[in-house]
């Protein structure tokens, strides 16, 4: 079979974050990202969708084994970010604003690596049930 | 007896930790959930109300109502907020999803108009975790 398929694996971490740029003064944060700049944190149930995308094995059939691509983000994403205060226990967001936009990019980032260069990679990231983003752009 | 919901929602951070044990302890029993810098959740609120309907209105209550009553009392108090910092029916609590609902009971409960009862607060602290409390039945 040599079409396309792209398949998805779900997985979730929860985390606390706060918006704010430590460029400007409490009163411009606070204009600017509301309650989300409140100083003691607030937090989330983030839920990523990782799809893949390439021609499905001939030995396998697989895209790529779901199970592996499950391993692969709870090692990578999940145990650095589950149950953690983005903005204080993480390398990652210690200077870069942890909006969902820039949580998606970080996650892509960790992830390509370990992706075969010949499949596709998108992450869809919901930071709660109504919004959400994708990285990178189709 | 008619039984009418409704869902709101709101977005906090906490941690699970008792003052009165070492962090040693607090780690073993409530493991990642006591990280000492907080992680969070997004929490579904289902507030449960219970009565006859209204022969003029066919309401229990005007949901609507219902909706400003909650977010006035319990979202405004809880939403991007530290749940173990911030919010004043909690404090000397444990900021667990039990005793949250418990809390969130006892704030609508005082406030609802005479005559509406409160049945049921569910809330779902993950799509895969929730709590519901009925109140306490020989109060």
């Amino acid at each position: 079979m040599s079409k396309k398929v792209s398949v998805f694996r779900k997985e979730h971490f929860n985390a606390a974050h706060r918006l704010f740029n430590p460029g400007w003064d409490d009163v411009t944060n606070e204009k600017v990202f509301g309650k989300c700049a409140l100083p003691h944190y607030h937090g989330h149930n983030y839920e990523m969708e990782v799809k893949v995308t390439g021609k499905p094995d001939k030995k396998t059939g697989y895209v790529i084994d779901l199970k592996e691509l499950g391993d692969l983000v709870k090692r990578e994403i999940h145990s650095r970010f589950d149950h953690k205060n983005l903005n204080l226990d993480t390398k990652e967001f210690k200077n870069l604003n942890p909006t969902a936009e820039n949580i998606v990019v970080v996650i892509y980032k960790l992830l390509r690596p370990h992706i075969d260069k010949k499949m596709g990679l998108q992450i869809r990231l919901y930071e709660t049930p109504r919004n959400f983003v994708e990285y990178p752009v189709n | 007896m008619v039984y009418l919901t409704r869902l709101e929602h709101f977005n906090a951070a906490h941690k699970l930790y008792n003052p009165a044990w070492t962090p040693e302890k607090n780690d073993e029993v409530f493991g990642p959930c006591a990280n000492e810098n907080w992680h969070g959740h997004n929490y579904e609120l289902f507030v449960t109300i219970k009565g006859q309907p209204d022969p003029d209105t066919g309401f229990i209550y005007d949901v609507k109502q219902l909706s400003v009553l909650i977010r006035e009392k319990v979202i405004e108090k809880v939403d991007h907020r530290n749940l173990n910092l911030d919010v004043e029916f909690m404090q000397g609590k444990i900021c667990s999803t039990e005793n949250l609902a418990v809390g969130i009971w006892n704030e609508l409960k005082q406030n609802l108009p005479l005559g509406i009862q409160l049945h049921c607060i569910k809330l779902y602290e993950t799509p895969r975790i929730y709590v519901e409390y009925f109140g306490e039945q020989n109060a």
